[in-house]
């Protein structure tokens, strides 16, 4: 049986390539099938890890506490140098320069990324703006986030920090940041499940110095990446206690 | 360690208050009307033992208390406490964390140069292997109608 693999559906489409990449290098490295699922939405994903059918996932930290606390799964590694973090924008014309200065009934719009939508939601309360008092919208994409804004149907986005960066500097200049979280510590990290906790020393060596060799950095490249750095079992779990002091 | 608050320390005009802390510690404390705004999009986290001594703070938890990261670590965590923070609120909060259970509340912090600034504040035990090991408090960007309440509820607590 080949291992089964997925990816937080929340992935860059830049990088999609990249993972199938990755997937190649790391059946070559390990010498084991391992087969890459994608997964359009946070749901989906989530009803195949219920079924106890995912043995190595790249998680969302909004998965985290569910992986590890109701499924078993354990903590390998993390990017070097990348966290989540999370852009409150509104409109460039818009008047409002503060999130505080934000009304009831405001319409925000979102995507799925768990992670990002609560420390969105976060960023919000100081204006006392929660899901009772405004009005949110589910987009699938932040094109689709920041184009709302632009037509003048939503009044603040949500962002990926990185997805925000990463809009065209045409869309940008149409847009102002009103907050940019600067959190640090909340991050994806690939994990992997009970059934090959075994092999986590192994998988783990071979990932952290995966950016020792040209092939390795070519890869990690791909997924926008410079290196992996291991995670403790500590380290997640102050993550998911941080994320519950979050979720509340 | 905590100590008295010094004078040099503190900017602008004072009042001095003697705090009663947990642990049997009496503490001189002065403070002044300077408020210092929550920054945005940051968070204030820390780790404390479970007698309340701090064993981790970030970056933010420093740049807003005044003190460095040295004089927090191994400190009470009542190194914060402001005098117009009523007992009965920590109260709460320990009876809460003790009893497994999340604790969330406004409360007003004292830095060290005597000014304060409100946070919204969550703190949830560290289970380990079933056990409460430590307790973590991270601290976020209060809304302003919030604190207005607290302002006029604190004094009524006391």
């Amino acid at each position: 049986m080949p291992f089964q693999f997925t990816v937080s559906p929340d992935f860059s489409p830049d990088h999609l390539s990249g993972w199938y990449i990755f997937n190649t290098w790391l059946q070559k490295q390990t010498g084991q099938a391992i087969h890459l699922e994608m997964y359009s939405s946070f749901q989906s994903q989530r009803e195949v890890i219920q079924r106890d059918n995912i043995d190595l996932i790249y998680a969302n930290p909004f998965d985290a506490a569910m992986l590890v606390r109701e499924k078993g799964f354990l903590p390998l590694v993390k990017a070097v140098g990348v966290s989540d973090e999370a852009i409150i924008a509104v409109s460039a014309d818009n008047f409002i320069d503060d999130v505080a200065n934000l009304l009831p009934g405001t319409k925000v719009a979102v995507t799925e990324d768990p992670d990002v939508r609560m420390m969105g939601m976060i960023m919000l309360e100081p204006a006392d703006l929660n899901a009772s008092n405004m009005e949110v919208t589910v987009y699938d994409t932040y094109i689709l986030v920041a184009k709302n804004l632009l037509q003048g149907n939503v009044d603040v986005g949500v962002f990926l920090a990185e997805a925000y960066d990463d809009l065209s500097n045409m869309i940008k200049s149409k847009l102002k940041i009103l907050v940019r979280s600067q959190i640090s510590v909340i991050n994806h990290s690939l994990m992997i499940g009970p059934k090959f906790a075994d092999k986590r020393d192994e998988i783990q060596n071979l990932l952290v110095s995966m950016d020792q060799d040209d092939k390795g950095k070519s890869v990690l490249k791909s997924l926008g990446f410079e290196a992996w750095t291991k995670v403790e079992d500590e380290e997640m779990e102050f993550m998911i206690d941080l994320m519950d002091t979050l979720a509340i | 360690m905590i100590h008295d608050m010094k004078p040099a320390d503190i900017v602008g005009d004072y009042k001095e208050a003697v705090l009663d802390l947990y642990g049997g510690i009496t503490r001189i404390v002065l403070y002044t009307d300077i408020e210092t705004p929550y920054p945005d999009g940051k968070l204030i986290v820390s780790t404390t033992d479970k007698e309340g001594i701090i064993t981790h703070v970030n970056k933010a938890f420093v740049e807003m208390s005044g003190y460095t990261e040295d004089e927090l670590l191994d400190s009470p965590h009542s190194i914060l406490r402001h005098p117009d923070m009523p007992a009965v609120a920590f109260k709460d909060l320990w009876d809460t964390v003790n009893a497994g259970k999340h604790w969330q509340g406004y409360v007003k912090n004292l830095r060290k140069d005597g000014g304060y600034y409100w946070v919204k504040a969550t703190v949830i035990p560290n289970i380990r292997q079933g056990k409460v090991v430590s307790y973590t408090s991270v601290r976020r960007k209060p809304s302003r109608a919030k604190v207005e309440e607290c302002i006029k509820l604190y004094p009524t607590l006391f």
